[in-house]
């Protein structure tokens, strides 16, 4: 299978000295679920914030092939779907609409493709019928679910989802889960949660102080108390 | 949280709500251009125009508490300019009194530039009320687009709309934990405690918007904010601009 994400390397210092990432190695191959586990400020987010190009470090990361630097970051972000952790942040149009068709007009697609990507979209996270509702008046699920569409009508070949779950009651947090498996698409989750990467997850990584501690199929590390104990993710 | 938001009724479907959002932009400033430059105390024309905007709202189906409500909501902000008029206008004297060590007296004159004002105003509420309830914001936003407003402008006043609710609710809960916690104290010390939560507020918009902006170069954000929304400017839209423009015009005819 071919590798959609190749990370070499890559060491990331925030502006204020604080250090988000420190030598991060790591490949994703194609239709690949990948969990992204670890304490609170271990550097799960600015691992994905890296492999859109949003934050880069030393530009170590690839994308399909493409390296991550400025002249490539409208290919790899078309290529890539970013899902924030709190909707509120990624929601931020009139309407839903608005906020679904965000992406494929500034791709420049004629009106007819956008509309049709947008009917797709919404279609796959089941929200068809909330075109014109504003997104401060949904429910979290319903804007966790909107905010999935807002990459999907980009059609991306990579999602990046950082918490999905988060601040969802078990209802909510059960049928995203079901819908997060539908989508045939490359996924690396971060998250806390590990019910859900057990559910999900074939491979899971866990990340403490900017590095990877331990790579592997999920079972064996959700297995291994030891290790989960010493990061912080079991009691 | 659940909260009101201006544009509460603008999706019934009234022969108001279907006019284009540049002619009801337009007219509705027309109508306060002319309210605000009626001469002054001029009561029949005052009624002719209160007669024009009863009548668009009563096309407008709006719920009439509703409209009645939220005119009284701004009227006392204007009062509270408006209300020492009648203490500095020149004139016969009306009233005056002796507070403590000020003689003041209110005149005819002023009082009747108190009610002038506050008529004008009024008037001009319900053309603004008519105007957010029977508009979708966004599609008020499209109108100023189309009508040259600059876009920064434009994505201030968007932003703003979609994000007021999420600050409110972020202050809500910083005055619960205040709340919860506050076991009386003096006055300076409660000061304090504002001053540290507007910080806060500040701190954690400023952090949002970063998360904002970030989550828009995801999507391929690169400066320019671009929409499908179409606007149709109908033949009804060039029915109503002309009879409505007319009939601003006919009590300068008449009572001239």
């Amino acid at each position: 299978m071919s590798k959609v994400i190749e990370i070499e390397d890559l060491s990331f210092t925030y502006p204020d000295g604080h250090r988000g990432l420190a030598g991060v190695n790591l490949s994703v191959c194609s239709g690949e679920m990948v969990a992204l586990i670890g304490p609170n400020g271990a550097g799960k987010s600015t691992l994905l914030l890296h492999l859109n190009g949003i934050l880069r470090g030393n530009s170590h990361v690839k994308i399909c092939g493409l390296v991550v630097e400025e002249k490539n970051l409208k290919k790899i972000r078309r290529k890539v779907g970013l899902i924030f952790q709190d909707p509120e942040d990624q929601l931020f149009s009139l309407n839903v609409f608005d906020d679904v068709a965000f992406g494929p007009i500034n791709l420049g697609l004629p009106e007819s493709e956008v509309r049709r990507q947008v009917g797709q979209a919404l279609k796959s996270v089941n929200m068809t019928g909330y075109e014109q509702r504003s997104p401060h008046h949904l429910s979290i699920g319903e804007k966790k679910r909107i905010a999935i569409a807002t990459v999907l009508s980009l059609e991306p070949e990579i999602l990046l989802i950082d918490e999905p779950t988060s601040n969802l009651d078990p209802r909510s947090k059960w049928s995203l889960v079901r819908l997060l498996n539908q989508l045939p698409i490359t996924k690396v989750i971060a998250t806390h949660d590990l019910e859900l990467v057990r559910t999900l997850c074939q491979r899971t990584v866990v990340m403490d102080e900017g590095k990877i501690v331990a790579n592997g199929a999920t079972e064996s590390i959700l297995a291994d108390t030891q290790l989960l104990r010493a990061h912080g993710l079991a009691q | 949280m659940k909260h009101s938001f201006i544009d509460e009724y603008s999706n019934l479907n009234s022969v108001i709500h279907k006019l284009d959002p540049r002619t009801k932009l337009l007219t509705s400033m027309a109508f306060i251009l002319f309210v605000v430059l009626a001469p002054s105390n001029n009561w029949p024309v005052f009624a002719f125009y209160f007669a024009i905007i009863a009548l668009m709202l009563g096309l407008s189906t709006l719920p009439l508490i509703y409209v009645l409500k939220r005119s009284l909501v701004i009227l006392p902000f204007v009062l509270l300019i408006a209300v020492f008029i009648p203490f500095f206008e020149q004139g016969e004297v009306a009233a005056s009194y002796n507070i403590w060590m000020w003689h003041v007296s209110i005149t005819y004159s002023g009082l009747l530039i108190l009610a002038n004002v506050l008529t004008k105003s009024w008037l001009c509420i319900l053309a603004l009320i008519l105007l957010s309830s029977t508009t979708r914001l966004d599609d008020l936003l499209t109108a100023l687009k189309k009508l040259r407003m600059p876009q920064v402008m434009i994505l201030i006043i968007s932003f703003m709309y979609r994000y007021i609710f999420v600050l409110v609710d972020e202050v809500m809960r910083l005055r619960q934990a205040r709340d919860s916690r506050n076991f009386g104290g003096s006055w300076s010390h409660h000061l304090r405690t504002i001053g540290n939560m507007m910080g806060t507020l500040f701190i954690r918009s400023y952090e949002r918007a970063e998360r904002i902006y970030a989550a828009m170069l995801s999507r391929g954000f690169d400066g320019q904010v671009r929409t499908l929304h179409k606007l149709r400017f109908r033949r009804e839209d060039v029915y109503f601009s002309a009879a409505f423009g007319l009939v601003l015009v006919l009590p300068y005819l008449i009572w001239h």
